[in-house]
């Protein structure tokens, strides 16, 4: 298991990093405090990133975002993972109707192209955090249930597991010391390209206003609230698209990392 | 090759039956009960009783269904709950729009796409090969409902080339296009740099070069036609990707389609209109899939030949 640590390691540390930085943010107060004086300011040694449409200081509103960002990221992701291999691996080992009737459930799942399904469902369950983490969980889970699913079919094929079979393993170890090591790297994999989808779709809800919604900062609103305002003040808009495509970007060349260590090994 | 077709229109109309029932599902058993919003807060218990027993509300769910089922099988999508017009004639009206904006979004995506991805691919260790593999990164990490407001900052408002929006203006259709089309040209632009990268490795190429021909010509006569098989393949995949943008691209550019028309339903809480946007994209996906699926098996035999002896 070196292989997702080298990964993993930096990449949580970065996680960490970012949390603290806008929990330590949030004890400020300042990403809702309005400032009428300030409006559309640009930046100054006060505020780096300057002061949006209320005044408001943006690089503030910046780092409390990306925390709100990182929470329905790591919430979705584990949630998608979690529910999604259960019921990918239970297909896969279970068989009979059970798989029959799991895989015509992801084929209709699948049926909702992207971000579809959560668009419409955060609208029907209305706005908000938790309910986005809902909306997005609902059509995350998906993903992972074929990939456990897929996996665990041709580990069973393999070798090992006859070999261990035949030697008499019983079925609770056959799954946990045969099967589920085989697919930990493979699923650790997607989720880290889920993640970038992640930080895109929660975005794209929270632009189309079913998402966080304000005062509480999250980077589709900014952008959405910013883009009003960018003939006059660009700056406001052009912080939180920044962050969005680097956070994005950072996710997914780890990914591509952690595919190639797959792969090698 | 028919009963094999036959089966999959057969599976395709089944998991639109699925996802008709999962909206229905999702409708009636999420928060919000549709009298309480039709009649207002204002509404007595026998106005309420009287319009469920109008929506058929009051009927046993297994019954409401079936009845559900049947009306859209008729094309039966509903009234709008505000302005009260058929949700189909909605549809009809605002579809045109929508096909427009993503066949122009595709047709810049694979413009873009081909000389990035041959540059790419033939320049890896120039400069411009290096923006072009750049920019197959960066196009998938931008936002586009990011990139759509800084395009009109930069094309319309500083430089003045492109008009913003109103699908009536014969350039209007460029800025949405771009928008939408960057993140696609981006993964094809990719997947070709990948998939020639690897062709040119190959021995249709050496053996090209070998009867004479420089490694340019060799590539674009040789290799390029192998390495598109892949690319058409993320074509296919993209149709999702596509459909979901074009939501929030008409977003941006006050665009009259499908995408304008689901997202103004969802704040006004017009459950049918959602419910008829949302199954009229389900049905357009599944579609395209088939007809990507059947388009692969009479193009490639050894897809036809597999397919045959694995059912």
């Amino acid at each position: 298991m070196n292989f997702p640590a080298r990964v993993a390691m930096p990449a949580s540390a970065l996680l960490v990093l970012l949390l603290a930085a806008a929990w330590w943010q949030l004890q400020f107060h300042q990403h809702n405090v309005v400032d009428l004086a300030r409006i559309l300011q640009t930046p100054d040694m006060g505020a780096w990133l300057g002061y949006d449409e209320l005044g408001r200081p943006v690089l503030d509103r910046l780092l409390v975002a990306v925390g709100n960002s990182l929470l329905v990221v790591v919430t979705v992701v584990s949630l998608s993972a979690l529910i999604g291999v259960s019921l990918g691996m239970s297909a896969a080992l279970l068989g009979g109707a059970w798989d029959a009737a799991l895989v015509f459930i992801m084929d209709v799942f699948l049926a909702f192209p992207g971000l579809l399904l959560s668009i419409a469902l955060a609208g029907i369950l209305g706005p908000g955090i938790e309910n986005a983490i809902i909306a997005l969980t609902i059509s995350g889970w998906v993903g992972f249930a074929r990939l456990a699913r897929g996996q665990t079919l041709s580990i069973r094929q393999q070798t090992h597991v006859a070999a261990a079979r035949a030697l008499g393993v019983g079925r609770a170890a056959l799954l946990w010391r045969h099967t589920l090591p085989f697919l930990f790297s493979v699923v650790m994999v997607q989720m880290i390209f889920e993640a970038a989808g992640v930080v895109l779709a929660e975005s794209t809800l929270s632009f189309l206003g079913l998402g966080i919604q304000p005062p509480e900062p999250s980077l589709g609103s900014m952008v959405l609230e910013g883009s009003r305002y960018m003939l006059v003040a660009p700056h406001v808009v052009l912080a939180p698209g920044l962050t969005i495509a680097c956070m994005v970007l950072v996710i997914y060349i780890s990914g591509q990392r952690l595919k190639d260590m797959v792969d090698r090994n | 090759m028919i009963s094999w077709t036959l089966s999959r229109v057969a599976h395709a109309l089944l998991v639109l039956v699925g996802v008709a029932s999962v909206v229905f599902v999702l409708l009636r058993v999420l928060p919000g009960d549709p009298v309480e919003l039709m009649a207002g807060e204002s509404a007595t218990p026998v106005d309420r009783e009287a319009m469920a027993a109008a929506l058929g509300l009051d009927k046993p769910l297994p019954r409401q269904w079936l009845e559900y089922v049947a009306s859209l099988a008729r094309g039966d999508l509903g009234r709008s709950l505000y302005s009260g017009r058929e949700v189909t004639a909605d549809i009809i009206e605002s579809f045109p729009s929508t096909i427009m904006l993503a066949v122009c979004a595709m047709a810049v995506a694979v413009a873009l796409a081909m000389p990035l991805g041959i540059i790419a691919a033939l320049r890896a260790n120039s400069a411009l090969g290096a923006a072009a593999s750049a920019f197959s990164l960066l196009g998938v990490a931008i936002p586009n409902f990011w990139l759509g407001p800084l395009l009109i900052l930069v094309f319309s408002y500083h430089l003045g080339w492109l008009p913003v929006s109103g699908s009536g203006q014969p350039w209007s259709w460029v800025l949405p296009a771009f928008t939408l089309g960057t993140g696609m040209a981006a993964i094809q632009t990719g997947m070709l740099r990948q998939s020639l990268l690897e062709q040119m490795r190959g021995d249709c190429v050496l053996a090209a070069m070998a009867r004479g021909l420089s490694r340019g010509q060799a590539v674009l006569r040789h290799a390029l036609r192998l390495a598109l098989l892949p690319v058409v393949t993320v074509l296919g995949l993209q149709i999702g990707a596509l459909l979901t943008g074009v939501v929030v691209t008409e977003r941006i550019f006050a665009w009259p389609g499908i995408g304008s028309l689901l997202v103004d339903a969802i704040y006004a809480r017009d459950y049918p209109v959602v419910q008829g946007c949302v199954l009229l994209i389900c049905v357009l996906y599944v579609t395209v899939n088939l007809l990507t699926d059947l388009a692969y098996r009479c193009l490639d035999p050894r897809i036809r030949l597999a397919g045959d002896t694995a059912s």
